[in-house]
């Protein structure tokens, strides 16, 4: 089950002709998928996208996808989600994908450029979670390269509902027309904008799955193997960019915006219209309904071009401005080919006025407006705004230490915390590791307090990562991968590899029953019962599959018996790939999965125990060795009430989830005896009451003796 | 309108109350966010647009995605310094935003984990916001949220609400925490408390930061002092009185206090002896006295497996920690100790003869570390738990002939000695060897490395030829024993004052 359930929305799904429908932008691409007559659908969880990929699971669990004939995989990969289109090439199957965009891109361009060059029947749609700018957690890169190189259509539509929903019908049709695969680019906000549009009625496949099944056809032409492939390239040219270039200009898939100033244009990615328009109005020159006084072109299709439109908007303009996010400008360097070609010579601005590299934020663009028009229509900023002095702005500097950085950390009660408290420990003994580590919630080891970890390579790729190192030294190189990642790839790119290569090496493979990091899905090794996927395949039977001999399980929250079983992995005389599987279920999720559990239990007044650590105030030193072991959110500080101590005590706060990490960090590291932890009986039954009452009275009565005596010291 | 939070405190159900209310009242709205990475503890914003009544036409709005710096109404940060993050990048500006801030905060990693007190008390970020915000909304709404069991953003709920800078009434938002169906009698207390802190009082003029004076301390009043019964309490506090000079009067009541408690009177007696000898050789303003009474309470009650014990048995500790861990009436606490003491910690409490013969012994001390391998957790609710360290609590009568009360008392004394011997030729080197006392900290291995370099630094002090700028050189080592915990800037600093000697 993932971290947020969209069991409510998806009922939305089931909207017809003319309802309104209100929500969030992925719910939107998922109704307009449906509305499209999608076949089959796929695609791997990872920011911004991953809730796309929740909604379509629990649309699938509530058996609304199944209504409309609609099969759905979490795919391994984005390989295996790219390579499920193929389904579409000798078929007129409709299927969509998704995965988060550069990075899974990279992992799917093996079956997307097999897909491209054969070219497909059936329309297929690949969406996109264009993870770039604030919130991103990737190298900042764009999709568009693989789009040119592979021919692959990229839609990149004005962020708000109507415009998505209607580019991602227009998407298969688009895809039909010119046999092409086709990206639909959405920006992380745009994945989660909320707003409406005007639903349809969703369309059952023209062609049902099981016609195709009981009828297999094939077509020699369509697989890539020469002669084939090389008269695909030739396809590509003479055939389907002219049948897309058509299909475009015809539903007028871009959007012209008139002004009054003509002598200049502005050409502007259709993701970025927003911004561009805000960025106008705040300098007077458009309202906030999109009326421009200077023409804008809108490229709801970034590629192709359409060179006729380029040239129809261009004409008898002094300059054009193109405002296109991320290097290299592609777009830009097109445009000017274009216009050379032509023999057009409107000058081309665009990452001179605007920076090449960074996301373009309102201020960004506002500034790059101002320059642009500055230059060439100066009269527009005669009503704009000059930028604003503040004062308080001279103050500033006050709050240059006061502003702390706020990483992103482990959660509270984290199991994956234990296994870095174990490595800090044993890395202060022996000094410092070399840790190659991989994409995961487990990646926030390389933060304070444990700094820990040097390098990560991708998703899976934490073993392989560290393959280089291999015996050289005295010293055992060890690797982190997530379940996440294992699955992924890293078996085989990692532990296959290992055991292949006679690696030496230890991999801890962290096992939390989830995909955590992308909000919690299920994946092979998932505890949870699942209805429409098969769990609970462990993963220290997979490597020893694979040719591992010397693995282990270890649970996570016990850090003595991980801390001894890292020593053992990084000593033991036996060669080859060492594996330790780090299980303990991911907190968020357990939480998550006994709220209500636990409320309800509460509720019918059954017995519930709850845990909590805390710290005495009067014992605590103020030293916080507790806290560069452990990191825990809910292990923070306060200024107590003692006079004499200036350093604020430990003190665990509300949040506390009684995981027992500080417990036992106090235990392992020797630390100190200020932790204690608190079983909060819920309902009591009788014997408690009985018993408490017992050792209430005894201890009660000791505790008054003592304290008779004290009082006559206290002043 | 934008809303700053960290991860995990819930600025998404804030959104989407806000977003409800908004379409129940027919206005164009649109939200974004950014959640990933930034959720789990992270900094993150979330973005907000309303489309005012008046100027809506035909057109549909298109509506930005990011806030733009000098263009949002409204901020809201659910802790202080994102507050500030806010106001550095450009979100509130003085001609058009309010800004409603919780001024509680929650300690960054960093912060947390200096070895001293890494914390910002976030004052600068008051003051600044009180320029930098048209209007400047700010109470401690951790602290409500708690009281009323809600949400922290159902009391941020409550203070736009009450802020009047949306075009809603206190009806239209109560109605969307209660048509979202979760926990809503809890939500609508904290908003209501929410609500009513913001309009009683006005804009600007509502914030108290922390305070790290003295106030703690409470002094006997006069009447106190002359009902209590206990002769020998008094004869101590006049002794104190006439001992002890006015500047430092306050926090020597403290270590009085403490150290009485911690042993008896003849202890609190030993305690003003000890301060007396530097209080009268100090400086008029008795600053040196000031830090000595502090940090000599500290030391003289340094925690033994004794001190361990006896606090942990004591009667007001219940209920002190059924009201931290939020236990309700009816509901039972169970209390587990986590304790590990080391065949150090065993020693110390042993009588002094029999605790070092141990130590010097190889063999007893293995015999006794396989005792001591694996930590204990004791039930101190229990029976059992709770008479083993009774008893052991028990054992402080005869504290003045173990082993650690020996050697502190020992490194005590040595200590005032060297300060004494400063005073009052090397003021200066006199107060950073009592601050050198900050670096004796925590229980077992941070505390033997505090003491070692608590050590190393005396000795370092007796080299004569440092006496030039041994103050410097001593500042410069506490700030480096403090800067890290492997003590790589200790060693390092230590290694540049021996090549500097030579």
């Amino acid at each position: 089950m993932a971290e947020r359930s969209f069991a409510k929305e998806v009922l939305k799904l089931r909207l017809g002709d003319g309802d309104e429908f209100h929500g969030e932008g992925i719910l939107a691409v998922t109704k307009a998928l449906l509305q499209s007559g999608v076949s089959y659908v796929g695609g791997y969880q990872g920011a911004p996208i991953s809730h796309l990929m929740d909604v379509l699971a629990d649309a699938q669990q509530q058996g609304i996808l199944n209504e409309w004939g609609v099969h759905f995989e979490s795919s391994a990969s984005e390989a295996a989600a790219a390579a499920m289109l193929a389904a579409s090439v000798n078929y007129p199957l409709r299927g969509a994908v998704t995965w988060k965009s550069t990075v899974g891109t990279n992992v799917a361009s093996d079956a997307l450029a097999n897909l491209a060059s054969g070219g497909v029947n059936g329309g297929t749609l690949i969406v996109i979670g264009e993870d770039y700018g604030e919130g991103s957690s990737i190298m900042q890169e764009r999709t568009h390269a693989f789009a040119m190189k592979s021919q692959i259509w990229l839609l990149d539509p004005r962020p708000n509902l109507t415009t998505i929903t209607n580019m991602v019908e227009h998407g298969f049709d688009l895809s039909e027309a010119s046999h092409t695969p086709v990206m639909l680019e959405l920006r992380i906000r745009a994945c989660h904008v909320t707003g409406s549009f005007t639903a349809r009625d969703n369309k059952k496949p023209g062609l049902a799955m099981q016609q195709v099944m009981e009828n297999p056809q094939r077509a020699l032409d369509r697989i890539v193997l020469p002669p084939s492939s090389f008269l695909h390239e030739q396809e590509k040219i003479s055939e389907r960019w002219p049948a897309a270039v058509s299909y475009i200009r015809e539903h007028q898939l871009n959007e012209f915006i008139e002004g009054d100033v003509n002598n200049i244009g502005i050409i502007v990615q259709g993701g970025l219209y927003n911004t561009l328009l805000r960025a106008m109005a705040l300098l007077d020159c458009a309202d906030f309904f999109g009326r421009s006084r200077v023409p804008v072109y809108v490229l709801n299709v970034t590629y192709p071009l359409v060179d006729e439109e380029v040239l129809d908007f261009c004409r008898n303009k002094q300059a054009v401005l193109m405002v296109e996010e991320g290097q290299p400008d592609f777009i830009e360097q097109t445009l000017n080919t274009i216009l050379r070609r032509a023999k057009l010579n409107t000058d081309i601005y665009g990452s001179d006025v605007l920076p090449l590299a960074g996301e373009y934020t309102g201020q960004v663009m506002m500034e790059g407006l101002r320059k642009f028009f500055g230059e060439l229509a100066p009269q527009l900023l005669q009503d704009a705004p000059e930028n604003q002095k503040y004062d308080h702005l001279r103050s500033l500097d006050k709050l240059a230490t006061a502003v702390v950085p706020r990483l992103p950390g482990f959660c509270t009660g984290c199991p994956e915390r234990p296994v870095f408290t174990a490595l800090k420990m044993l890395q202060n003994r022996t000094g410092p590791f070399h840790v190659s580590g991989d994409i995961g919630c487990h990646l926030f080891s390389i933060n304070p307090p444990f700094d820990i970890g040097n390098t990560t390579m991708g998703y899976g790729l934490g073993a392989a990562g560290a393959s280089a190192f291999n015996g050289q030294g005295d010293n055992r190189v060890i690797s982190v991968m997530g379940d996440g990642g294992f699955w992924h790839n890293g078996l085989t790119s990692g532990i296959g590899n290992a055991v292949f290569n006679k690696s030496d090496k230890l991999t801890i493979i962290i096992d939390n029953d989830y995909a955590a990091a992308t909000g919690g899905q299920d994946l092979l090794s998932s505890q949870a019962g699942n209805t429409t996927r098969s769990t609970r395949h462990p993963i220290e039977k997979a490597v020893k599959g694979i040719g591992v001999k010397w693995a282990r399980t270890v649970k996570t929250y016990d850090l003595e018996k991980m801390r001894s079983a890292l020593a053992e992995a990084l000593s033991t005389k036996e060669k080859g790939p060492k594996v330790i599987v780090a299980q303990s279920e991911c907190m968020l999720n357990k939480q998550r999965r006994l709220r209500g559990q636990l409320k309800s239990a509460v509720a019918a007044g059954r017995r519930v125990v709850r845990e909590r650590f805390g710290v005495d105030a009067d014992l605590c030193t103020g030293d916080h060795s507790c806290i560069r072991l452990s990191g825990c959110p809910s292990l923070t500080v306060k200024h107590c009430d003692d006079p004499l101590k200036t350093s604020p005590v430990a003190y665990v706060d509300n949040t506390c989830v009684g995981c027992g990490h500080c417990g036992e960090v106090a235990h392992a590291a020797v630390l100190c005896p200020s932790f204690y932890r608190a079983d909060i009986v819920i309902n009591p039954g009788p014997w408690d009451k009985f018993t408490a009452a017992i050792r209430i009275r005894v201890i009660g009565f000791l505790q008054r003796r003592v304290e008779r005596k004290r009082l006559k010291w206290v002043f | 309108m934008a809303i700053t939070a960290i991860g995990g405190q819930g600025g998404g159900v804030l959104v989407n109350w806000l977003v409800a209310i908004a379409e129940q009242r027919g206005y164009p709205a649109q939200a974004t966010s950014v959640p990933g990475v930034a959720q789990r503890t992270g900094a993150t914003v979330y973005y907000i647009e309303l489309m005012p009544a008046e100027t809506q036409d035909d057109g549909q709005a298109v509506f930005a995605l990011n806030p733009i710096p000098g263009n949002l109404d409204i901020v809201v940060a659910a802790e202080l310094v994102e507050a500030g993050r806010a106001i550095q990048r450009g979100f509130v500006t003085p001609d058009r935003t309010t800004l409603i801030a919780s001024s509680h905060r929650v300690y960054s990693t960093t912060e947390k984990s200096a070895l001293g007190d890494g914390t910002q008390d976030g004052q600068a970020i008051l003051e600044v916001s009180r320029d930098a915000a048209r209007n400047f909304f700010c109470f401690d709404m951790a602290e409500v949220s708690e009281r009323t069991g809600s949400v922290i953003s159902a009391v941020l709920l409550g203070a736009i609400a009450g802020s009047s800078c949306l075009p809603f009434v206190r009806e239209d938002y109560e109605n969307s925490i209660r048509s979202a169906g979760r926990s809503v009698r809890a939500n609508l207390a904290g908003f209501a408390a929410g609500f009513e802190q913001v309009c009683s009082v006005t804009p600007n003029d509502m914030v108290t930061g922390r305070s790290r004076d003295n106030a703690a301390i409470s002094l006997p009043t006069e009447t106190a002092t002359s009902q209590m019964t206990n002769p020998m309490v008094s004869e101590l506090l006049q002794q104190l009185e006439s001992a002890v000079p006015q500047p430092c009067r306050r926090i020597a009541l403290e270590g009085l206090r403490h150290t009485v408690d911690y042993q008896d009177v003849n202890y609190g007696n030993l305690y003003l002896q000890r301060l007396g000898r530097i209080v009268e050789q100090d400086r008029d303003d008795y600053g040196l006295s000031v830090e000595v009474a502090r940090h000599l309470a500290l030391r003289m009650s340094f925690a033994d497996t004794i001190r361990v014990a006896e606090l942990k048995t004591r009667s007001a500790r219940v209920e002190r920690l059924r009201h931290e861990v939020a236990a309700l009436p009816g509901q039972l606490v169970q209390v587990t100790e986590f304790m590990r003491p080391r065949v150090e910690e065993v020693c110390d409490t042993l009588p002094a003869w029999l605790g070092s013969s141990i130590l010097r012994s190889r063999m007893l001390r293995a015999g006794l570390a396989t005792f001591c391998r694996r930590g204990w957790k004791i039930k101190t609710t229990g029976l059992p738990g709770f008479l083993l360290l009774y008893l052991l609590a028990s054992l402080k009568r005869w504290r003045r002939g173990s082993y650690r009360f020996r050697l502190e008392n020992r490194q005590i004394e040595d200590w005032l000695d060297r300060i004494q011997a400063c005073l009052p030729g090397n003021y200066e080197l006199a107060a950073e060897l009592v601050n050198c006392a900050d670096l004796i900290k925590g229980y077992g291995d941070t505390h033997s490395r505090g003491l070692t370099q608590f050590n190393a630094i005396m000795e370092i002090i007796d080299e004569p030829s440092l006496t030039e700028n041994a103050a410097a050189t001593v500042r410069r080592l506490i700030s480096a024993a403090l800067a890290d915990e492997e003590g790589k800037a200790f060693n390092e600093a230590i290694m540049e004052v021996g090549r500097t000697d030579k």
